[in-house]
C-alpha cells in the first residue's frame, strides 16, 4: 500500500483490510468438550471476523482516535450539547467492582449500595429541580421526552380524554421533541418563534382548543433565551387542560440557580451527559431521567424505588399493585447506572455551592462571547444571552461565504465548529456555547480566531470555500454517500480493488 | 472549585466587558418572574478524596461478581474483558468527543463505527447495521415499530418465551394496543406454536433465540411461515455468544435482528449503559432508526466516512424521523468493537465455544443434586431447573453464602405459581472449576 502519512497524521486502513482469520488478540484455552446440547441450529460457521493482536489492536484504534477533536484537546463550542470537561474522578468511580460488576438482577439484599445511590442521585435531581418525583430509567434525552410524554398521554387517558391529540411545539425545539410526539401518535402543531427568539404567545392560544393535550417546550430555549412568560404560559396550558413538558437539556444555564419545579412544569428531563458531564464518548451513552411534578407521578415507568425501614427494593413488574398506574417499561434493567455513579461524583464535587457557580460562569462565559463580537458578527437577538448565544448569518452576506464554510474555516485554526443551521428559525444560524470549563484565556483566543476569520470573509470566498485543508480528509460528499449507500465493507470490495 | 478555571478577577473583568454590574443582572429576566438562587438542602462542593470515600463505601455494600461465585444472566453477562479495551475507550479523543457531525475532524469515531456496523451484520449475518441503539430490549422495540412501518400492520406477537422485561419494553415503546398485542405470559417451557395467531393484521413475530429460559431454536421454519402471512421475523438475541455457535438468525430467514452487545467489551452495570444492535435487509434500509455510518470520498477523492441517510432521523426529518433516537451508545459500541476485533474469528469462536463448555460442565454437577430437574433440551450458556423450593427462597439464600445462584423466574414472572420453583443459570467462561463447586457445595447445603 502507498504511504501517504503526513507527519502525526497516520492513514489507516479499514480492520477488514489489515486483520486475519488466523489472527488474534486474546489467549483462551482449548474446550475439549465432545458433544454439544444447542441442537437444531448448530453450525459451525464462517463468520468473517478479522482479527488483530493486541499491538495491532491498539495501534489500530490508536491511530484512528488521533483523527477525532475531543474536549480534552480543544474547546467544543457546540451549542445545545454542553460539551464540557469530563472528570476523570468519575471514570475512575463508575469503574468500582461494587457497581461495574453488579447484574441488574441480583437479590436485591446483594446491592442494597447500588439501589442507595439511585436513591441518592435521585434527591439530587428532585432537590436541584423543586420537583416531586423523578425516574431514572431513560437512556438518553430523547427517551427521557418519550417517558414524560408517556406519562402525559396516560393522565390524559386516566381522565377519559383521548380526544385530546395535539402536541404544540415551538419551530425551535430540537427535532426529538416533535419526532416524540409524533411517534406516540400525537398530532404535533409548531408553534412559530417570536421576533425576541420567545415562543409566540399568541400564536400559541391561537392554536390551544378542544383537543389540546400538551406544550413541549425547551428553557433556556434553543436560542439560547429564557422563556420569559413561561409562567403565564404554564399557568394558560393548565386552565386548558393541558400539560407542559419541559425539554431540559438547557439545564445548565439555570442549575443551582434557578428551580425548573418554580416556573409551572408537569415534567422535564434531564440529559446527564450535558448538565452533570458524563462524558458524550462520541454520541453516547447518555442518560434522560425525568423529573415530574405530583400529578404526573403515579404513571411513572417500571421499576420504582422504594425503601422499606432497613432495604431498598424495587417494584419492577407490570402487574405490581404499587405501578398499576405506570404507563409501562422503557427498557429492560434500571437505566444507566454507569453514568449515575459519574453524575453523583460530579455533583458531590461541586455541592450546592458550586453547581451555582457552573450555571453562573456557563452564562458569563456566553455573554462575554457575545459582547465580544457583537461588532463583527450577527447576535440572531439582542439583550443577555443565557448559557449560549446564537449568531445568523447577515455578517456573511454579500461575501459569498455560508455558514458551513466559516464553520470549515474554524477547523482548520483548531478548533470543533459551533453548532450550526441549528435552531431552524434563524437563518444560517451559528449557535455558541462554551460552558463553564473554558478558561478566560481559551475564550479569548477562540474570540480572537473568530474576530480574524470574520474580518477574513471581507477578502473573498475562496479561502473559506477550500477549508479545511489541515484535516486527515477534506470536505467529503455526503450526497453521494446518501445516494448509493455503502454501509459496511464487504469482501469484494478487496476484489474488485486488487 | 478544582473544575471551574475562571478566577474573581477573570470574572469582574469579563462582567465589566459584558457592561453588566454583578453576575445577577443575566438573570434579572428570569428574577423578575421567580426567585433565584434558592436554598437547596444538599451538601456543599466537597474534595476528590471525600467523593470517592462517600461512593467507595457505597460500592462495598454490594456482592459483586468478583467477590462472589456468580451465576446469573438473563440478558446481562459476566465475560471478561481484555484490558486493552478499556484503556482505548478511555483516550480523550474518544470518550470527550461528540457525535460525528462534523466528519473531518470525527474520522476515528465514523471509521470504528462503519466497521462496528460490518461486524453486527457479519455475526447476525443479516446485509446492513446501524451504528447502535441503547440497548438489547430498545432495538427490538424499534424493531417492532420498523416492521409496523414496513407492513403497514399494527398486530405484534411475541413468543412465549422472551425476556418478560423485553416484552414490557416492546410494548410500551413500540405503543401497541392491547388488541393488537399477542403475548402469553402463562409460559410453557418451550416456545408455543405461534403458528396459529399469524393473521392479516400481522406485522411481525418477535422471537428470542436462545430464549429466556435458555433453549435454542432453529426458526427457519417460522421465518418461511412467517412471511408466507406477509409478516416479518424478529429475532431478539440477548447473548451475542451465541451467534459463535449457532446459524445465524440471517441464515435463518430474520427480516430484523436485535440483539443486545453487552457481552462484548461492556461490563453489567447493574443493568447499564449497554449496546444494542439492529441489523435488517438492504430493502429495508430506509426505515431503520438512529445514526448510520456510510462511505464517501472528499473534495481530493479521498475515501472517508460520513453520517448518512439523515432523511430518517429527527434532526433532519422532525415529526416524520423513522424515530426520536439521537444519543446512542457510541462508546459502548466502540468497547464492542475493540473487543471482537481483538478476538477475531476464531477467539470469538472459541469463546463462544468455552461459554458452552462452562454450562455443560455445570449442568453435569448441577444435576447430581438431589430433586434437581434440567428443564431445557437445549442450551448456550444459560438453562433454566426445578427446584425443590421456591426459585426465590434458593437464590436469597445462596446469596449469604456468597454464591449468585441465578434468576428466580417468579421476579420477573409473578403470576404464575407453577413457574415458583424455576431458576435460570447462566455459566460462562469466567467461571472456574471452584466456583461450580461452591454453587454444588451450598446448593446441597441449602437444599437439605
Ligand atoms: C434541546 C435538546 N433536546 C433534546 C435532545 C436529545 O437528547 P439525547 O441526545 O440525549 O437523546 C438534545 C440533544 O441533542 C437537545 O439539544
Amino acid at each position: 500500500m502507498k504511504n501517504s502519512n503526513k507527519g502525526l497524521n497516520h492513514d489507516e486502513p479499514i480492520l477488514f483490510e489489515i486483520g486475519g482469520m488466523d489472527k488474534t488478540g486474546v489467549d483462551l484455552n482449548e474446550p475439549t468438550f465432545e458433544e454439544n446440547l444447542i441442537g437444531d441450529c448448530f453450525e459451525d460457521r464462517e463468520i468473517g471476523l478479522p482479527g488483530l493482536s493486541e499491538p495491532e489492536s491498539i495501534r489500530h484504534y490508536v491511530r484512528l482516535s488521533r483523527k477525532n477533536y475531543s474536549i480534552d484537546a480543544g474547546l467544543y463550542p457546540l451549542g445545545s450539547c454542553t460539551m464540557k470537561h469530563n472528570p476523570r474522578l468519575n471514570e475512575k468511580l463508575a469503574r468500582l467492582k461494587g457497581f461495574s460488576e453488579v447484574h441488574p438482577l441480583q437479590p436485591l439484599s446483594t446491592c442494597q449500595g447500588a439501589l442507595e445511590l439511585i436513591d441518592e442521585i435521585s434527591i439530587w435531581l428532585k432537590e436541584l429541580t423543586g420537583m416531586k418525583a423523578v425516574t431514572m430509567t431513560p437512556k438518553a434525552g430523547a427517551q427521557g421526552e418519550l417517558c414524560g410524554m408517556l406519562a402525559i398521554k396516560k393522565a390524559i387517558e386516566a381522565r377519559n380524554e383521548c380526544h385530546r391529540t395535539k402536541v404544540l411545539v415551538p419551530d425551535s425545539a430540537h427535532g426529538t421533541n416533535p419526532a416524540t410526539a409524533a411517534f406516540l401518535g400525537f398530532d404535533v402543531v409548531t408553534i412559530k418563534s417570536d421576533k425576541n427568539g420567545r415562543l409566540n404567545f399568541d400564536d400559541f392560544k391561537e392554536n390551544v382548543d378542544k383537543n389540546f393535550a400538551a406544550a413541549m417546550i425547551t428553557n433556556p430555549n434553543t436560542c439560547g433565551l429564557f422563556e420569559d412568560e413561561i409562567i403565564e404560559i404554564a399557568n394558560y396550558i393548565h386552565d386548558a387542560g393541558g400539560y407542559l413538558y419541559c425539554d431540559g437539556a438547557n439545564f445548565n444555564a439555570l442549575v443551582g440557580k434557578v428551580r425548573p419545579g418554580d416556573l409551572g412544569i408537569d415534567a422535564m428531563h434531564i440529559n446527564l451527559h450535558k448538565t452533570f458531564s458524563t462524558p458524550h464518548g462520541g454520541g453516547g451513552p447518555g442518560s434522560g431521567p425525568v423529573v415530574f411534578s405530583d400529578i404526573l407521578k403515579e404513571f411513572c415507568p417500571a421499576p420504582l424505588l422504594k425503601k422499606d425501614e432497613d432495604n431498598y427494593y424495587l417494584v419492577e413488574n407490570h402487574n405490581d399493585k404499587d405501578i398499576d398506574k405506570s404507563f409501562g417499561r422503557l427498557c429492560v434493567f434500571h437505566g444507566q447506572m454507569g453514568m449515575f455513579v459519574r453524575a453523583l461524583s460530579y455533583m458531590m464535587s461541586h455541592g450546592s455551592d458550586g453547581l451555582r457557580q457552573v450555571s453562573e460562569d456557563a452564562v458569563l462565559n456566553a455573554n462575554y462571547i457575545k459582547s465580544s463580537l457583537e461588532d463583527i458578527l450577527t447576535p440572531a437577538y439582542e439583550g443577555y444571552c443565557m448559557h449560549e448565544v446564537l449568531f445568523n448569518d447577515d455578517f456573511l452576506s454579500g461575501t459569498g461565504v455560508e455558514t458551513i464554510d466559516f464553520a470549515k474555516a474554524l477547523i482548520d485554526k483548531g478548533y470543533h465548529p459551533m453548532t450550526i443551521y441549528f435552531p431552524l428559525v434563524v437563518h444560517g444560524a451559528l449557535l455558541v456555547e462554551p460552558t463553564e470549563t473554558e478558561s478566560k484565556n481559551s475564550i479569548d483566543q477562540f474570540i480572537e480566531t473568530i474576530r480574524e476569520l470574520a474580518s477574513k470573509t471581507q477578502d473573498g470566498e475562496e479561502f473559506f470555500k477550500k477549508a479545511p485543508i489541515y484535516t486527515p480528509i477534506r470536505r467529503l460528499d455526503e450526497t453521494k454517500a446518501a445516494r448509493n449507500p455503502v454501509l459496511r465493507w464487504q469482501k469484494n470490495d478487496v476484489i474488485a480493488a486488487e | 472549585m478544582r473544575y471551574l478555571p475562571l478566577t474573581k478577577n477573570d470574572r469582574e473583568e469579563m462582567l465589566s466587558t459584558i457592561g453588566a454590574n454583578n453576575i445577577n443582572e443575566l438573570f434579572s429576566n428570569i428574577a423578575e418572574k421567580v426567585s433565584i438562587n434558592p436554598k437547596f438542602n444538599l451538601p456543599n462542593h466537597k474534595t476528590e478524596m471525600e467523593v470517592e470515600k462517600h461512593l467507595s463505601l457505597l460500592s462495598d455494600k454490594n456482592l459483586h461478581a468478583d467477590n462472589s461465585s456468580f451465576f446469573i444472566g438473563g440478558g446481562s453477562y459476566k465475560h471478561h474483558i481484555p484490558a486493552s479495551v478499556d484503556h482505548i475507550i478511555q483516550r480523550s479523543e474518544f470518550l470527550t468527543s461528540y457525535t460525528p457531525y462534523q466528519p473531518e475532524i470525527s474520522q476515528g469515531t465514523l471509521q470504528y463505527l462503519y466497521e462496528f456496523q460490518t461486524q453486527v451484520s457479519l455475526l447476525t449475518g443479516m446485509d446492513i447495521s446501524n451504528a447502535s441503539m441503547y440497548d438489547g430490549s430498545t432495538a427490538a422495540a424499534e424493531a417492532v415499530s420498523m416492521a409496523k412501518r414496513i407492513t403497514k400492520r399494527n398486530g405484534v406477537i411475541l413468543s412465549n418465551t422472551i425476556h418478560p422485561h423485553y416484552a414490557d419494553v416492546i410494548k410500551t415503546v413500540s405503543g401497541i394496543k392491547d388488541t393488537d398485542f399477542i403475548y402469553n405470559r402463562k409460559f410453557s417451557i418451550e416456545i408455543d406454536h405461534l403458528f396459529n395467531e399469524v393473521d392479516d393484521n400481522t406485522a411481525c413475530v418477535v422471537v428470542q433465540n436462545p430464549d429466556f429460559f435458555g433453549s435454542c431454536y432453529d426458526l427457519s421454519s417460522l421465518s418461511k411461515f412467517v412471511q408466507s402471512k406477509g409478516a416479518l421475523l424478529i429475532v431478539v438475541v440477548t447473548e451475542v455468544l451465541s451467534l459463535g455457535m449457532m446459524k445465524s438468525p440471517g441464515t435463518m430467514g430474520a427480516d430484523i435482528v436485535a440483539c443486545e452487545g453487552q457481552s462484548l467489551g461492556n461490563p453489567m452495570n447493574f443493568g447499564g449503559p449497554y449496546v444494542g444492535l439492529l441489523s435488517t435487509k438492504n430493502k429495508y434500509l430506509r426505515q431503520i432508526p438512529g445514526r448510520i455510518v456510510g462511505e464517501s470520498e472528499d473534495v481530493d477523492g479521498k475515501k472517508g466516512f460520513v453520517l448518512t441517510l439523515s432523511a430518517r432521523e429527527q434532526h433532519i426529518r422532525r415529526e416524520k424521523a423513522t424515530s426520536n433516537i439521537c444519543t446512542n451508545s457510541g462508546l459502548c459500541s466502540l468497547a464492542f468493537t475493540i473487543h471482537l476485533t481483538l478476538l477475531g474469528e476464531k477467539g470469538f469462536k472459541r469463546l463462544s465455544r468455552l461459554n458452552h463448555e462452562s454450562a455443560l460442565n455445570l449442568k453435569e454437577k448441577i444435576l447430581k443434586i438431589p430433586e434437581v430437574k434440567l428443564l431445557n433440551k437445549s442450551f448456550f450458556n444459560e438453562f433454566t431447573i426445578e427446584l425443590p423450593i421456591k426459585g426465590k427462597v434458593f437464590v436469597d439464600r445462596m446469596a449469604e453464602k456468597g454464591v449468585l445462584a441465578g434468576i428466580p423466574v417468579s421476579r420477573l414472572i409473578n403470576n404464575n405459581k407453577e413457574l415458583d420453583n424455576f431458576i435460570v443459570v447462566a455459566s460462562t467462561e469466567t467461571n472456574t472449576e471452584d466456583d461450580m463447586n461452591s454453587y454444588i457445595e451450598s446448593a446441597n447445603e441449602v437444599l437439605r
